[in-house]
């Protein structure tokens, strides 16, 4: 399953780690949700990078704690009818202010890739080929946005002001009054 | 008129682009059904019993006449000349072919028309009043508002697969005429003791299979807090709505499981974390939307001209008409004008080509190009000078759209029943096209007052069979068309559900039932202006169930 980052197809340098299995010290690893809350302190002491695989139905609030010490949350769509992660992520980028690497899993399809990077998305573990190689299309698809996201791009209404200036709104209050 | 700036011409480009490439993909097999099925669908595209279907929205209700030339041009080159209004004020088209949509969407973009999120598990068209900016009781224009809540769900980030469909429909007027406390937010407009206009925000109402009256959990609402508001509430049900059953999936079950006051305390925590941020609305923000409004230039007119009430006074047929049709406009010398798509025998909402054509001129020249869709599925003229109405009325009635029946009980709401719907277990077309037979006495419809008939061919509850003053639903029976009746539903600011009137009856017996429960309440009224609605809530419905099934 093709990986991509900042519009690229890279080699994916975390392992997976299952629900008792070994951790080693170094290297980059993504523990279960479970593993991380039961052995916070040990795992966010690694040498190497530590990630957590959290899944849809669960707050991420229970996060916050040691989002400062992990380098990437992976988070699942299990079909891409299932939105719930969108939610998670924008939390995780406004509200928590979480920098790291916040990975989108499972049913990631070309359609949605748009949404998932305006949620704050910045990782894509694709389901298919073709779809990885046109990333970059797909995301540059809508250059207008309504609604301010977690990426940086500007709404409408954000740019809308930079472009009428304060007398114009002052004259349409005044035309409406 | 909202008119489309670079911004929003610019999306809608990029809109139809991007379908087009899907409908590409899915042709050539990129796209699985199931991969293709939800991106159809937020892009307003049905399968249905016998072709796909085309649900474009608009927005608010309202459409210029160039959208509506568009719209009938839609039905002339695509499909079989003619649409269908529907309860939500949009329009379907059921013969389309989906090597054409791409096209087709291409020429609705042209005039500022899409069919974005008219369907799908995302926000769908946001709803008002249909007489919006111009209803003497509301206290501002809910149109403006509605293009906020517009351009704010197109597309969102978040918000495009919740656990099911979502609906939101807004009133800035003490009555009710946008069905708020039926959907999935309900939003009214008032001024509270402070003199300040805000929103009272209802949610968890809705039809279908479980039906409930909405809740109210906030009172008033700042207008500032609008987006932040209900993007609270949108996150909180996309989190916590459920998603393992399709049948239990709307906010409503959310609401009542949850009851209402600890979702709102769900929905004020969220709220408060993000309500003073980007999307906290200042003045400057709703007067760049508001400025992109176009409002008619009012001439100085008397009310009531001596030319009007000379032509009530010379032609009766106009007369009846005018009492019927027109009803007051916030502008002195100016009408609201409701044109009826229930003409005797013909399926509710229906217009060909040439009647959308028609109207559209009678727009240009007589309401400032502008035209409504009404949820009742009749069209509006909302700016019509008094001393044109008889020539209105003259080119409205050449069209078949002037039949004198607004309110009254052949104005019958009804979904498109098993005629087109995959969905449906029974017709609901047919019933309400003999209903309109049986009723088609002008005088025994007066005599009868305000009486609204809803059908729905099945419990999704498109006809809103639940809040018809008589609701029709249609249920299989052993691969019978069965209906029950229920009475005493209504969609207005007093919004309830209906009440079983008995067992089902068979589809030859509804049109003789109506009639009955009709007779019924001409018997049990108290004075002959008691409204059937008002007789029900005053008796219940036992001495109809007496009267109707004493016979059976």
């Amino acid at each position: 399953m093709p990986l991509v980052k900042n519009a690229a197809i890279v080699e994916d340098r975390f392992v997976r780690i299952l629900d008792d299995a070994v951790v080693p010290d170094d290297g980059e690893i993504i523990v279960p949700a479970d593993r991380l809350l039961a052995d916070a302190s040990e795992l966010t002491q690694r040498s190497g990078a530590t990630g957590v695989h959290w899944p849809n139905d669960r707050n991420v609030s229970e996060l916050a704690p040691y989002l400062d010490r992990l380098a990437l949350v992976s988070l699942v769509f299990p079909s891409f009818r299932d939105g719930r992660a969108y939610s998670q992520a924008r939390l995780l980028r406004e509200r928590y202010q979480y920098r790291g690497e916040i990975r989108a899993t499972g049913d990631v399809l070309r359609d949605q890739f748009i949404l998932m990077h305006r949620a704050g998305f910045d990782a894509f573990e694709v389901k298919k080929q073709a779809d990885a190689v046109k990333f970059a299309e797909a995301v540059a698809r809508y250059s207008v946005v309504y609604q301010p996201g977690a990426d940086s791009q500007s709404s409408a209404a954000r740019r809308r002001r930079g472009r009428i200036g304060l007398a114009a709104v002052e004259s349409a209050v005044t035309a409406r009054s | 008129m909202y008119i489309y700036d670079e911004f929003d011409r610019t999306l809608l480009a990029e809109r139809v682009r991007e379908f087009r490439d899907q409908v590409a993909r899915r042709l050539s097999g990129e796209l699985t059904e199931d991969e293709f099925k939800p991106l159809r669908l937020m892009n307003g595209v049905y399968l249905q019993l016998h072709a796909y279907m085309l649900r474009i929205a608009i927005p608010y209700g309202t459409l210029s006449s160039d959208q509506l030339r568009t719209l009938a041009h839609v039905a002339r080159r695509y499909d079989r000349d003619y649409g269908h209004f529907t309860t939500r004020q949009n329009i379907q088209f059921n013969w389309i072919k989906l090597s054409d949509l791409p096209d087709v969407m291409a020429d609705l973009a042209k005039v500022g028309l899409h069919a974005m999120q008219t369907s799908g598990n995302c926000v769908r068209n946001v709803t008002t009043d249909q007489w919006a900016g111009v209803a003497p009781d509301e206290v501002e224009d809910a149109r403006i508002w509605a293009e906020i809540l517009r351009q704010h769900s197109t597309m969102h980030p978040e918000f495009t697969y919740l656990p099911r469909k979502f609906k939101i429909a807004l009133t800035a007027a003490p009555h009710d005429r946008a069905a708020v406390r039926v959907h999935d937010i309900g939003l009214r407009l008032h001024r509270n003791g402070a003199g300040e206009v805000g929103f009272e925000v209802v949610v968890g109402g809705g039809l279908g299979r479980t039906p409930f009256v909405g809740k109210t959990i906030k009172p008033f609402l700042h207008k500032r807090d609008l987006l932040s508001y209900v993007e609270a509430i949108l996150r909180v049900y996309n989190q916590y709505g459920r998603r393992d059953n399709i049948y239990k999936a709307r906010i409503k079950i959310l609401v009542h499981d949850m009851g209402a006051e600890k979702f709102a305390a769900e929905v004020d925590a969220e709220w408060q974390a993000i309500k003073d941020g980007a999307l906290s609305i200042d003045d400057a923000f709703i007067a760049d939307i508001a400025s992109r409004f176009r409002y008619p230039s009012y001439e100085d007119l008397p009310d009531n001209p001596a030319s009007l009430r000379a032509a009530r006074g010379r032609d009766p047929r106009f007369d009846v008409w005018y009492r019927n049709a027109v009803s007051p406009h916030k502008v002195p010398g100016y009408s609201i004008v409701t044109l009826s798509l229930k003409p005797e025998g013909a399926p509710p909402g229906d217009a060909t080509s040439a009647q959308m054509d028609a109207i559209a001129d009678a727009a240009d020249q007589f309401s400032f190009g502008e035209i409504r869709v009404a949820h009742e599925q009749n069209l509006v003229l909302p700016h019509v000078a008094q001393k044109d109405l008889p020539a209105l009325w003259e080119a409205l009635d050449r069209v078949g759209v002037a039949t004198p029946n607004v309110g009254l009980v052949s104005d019958i709401i009804a979904c498109p029943g098993l005629d087109y719907c995959s969905l449906a277990n029974t017709r609901s077309i047919p019933v309400a096209q003999e209903l309109t037979r049986r009723f088609k006495n002008l005088g025994t419809q007066q005599e009868l007052g305000r009486l609204h008939i809803n059908i729905s061919g099945c419990i999704n509850a498109c006809g809103h069979h639940h809040v018809g003053h008589i609701g029709i639903l249609g249920v299989e029976k052993n691969g019978q068309e069965f209906y029950q009746i229920t009475l005493g539903g209504r969609a207005d600011e007093k919004a309830e559900l209906g009440t079983l009137l008995g067992p089902a009856v068979p589809y030859g017996e509804v049109a003789d039932v109506i009639e009955d429960v009709v007779a019924a309440y001409i018997e049990l009224r108290e004075r002959p202006n008691e409204l059937f609605i008002e007789t029900v809530k005053r008796v219940g419905v036992e001495p109809f169930k007496e009267r109707v099934y004493a016979a059976r």
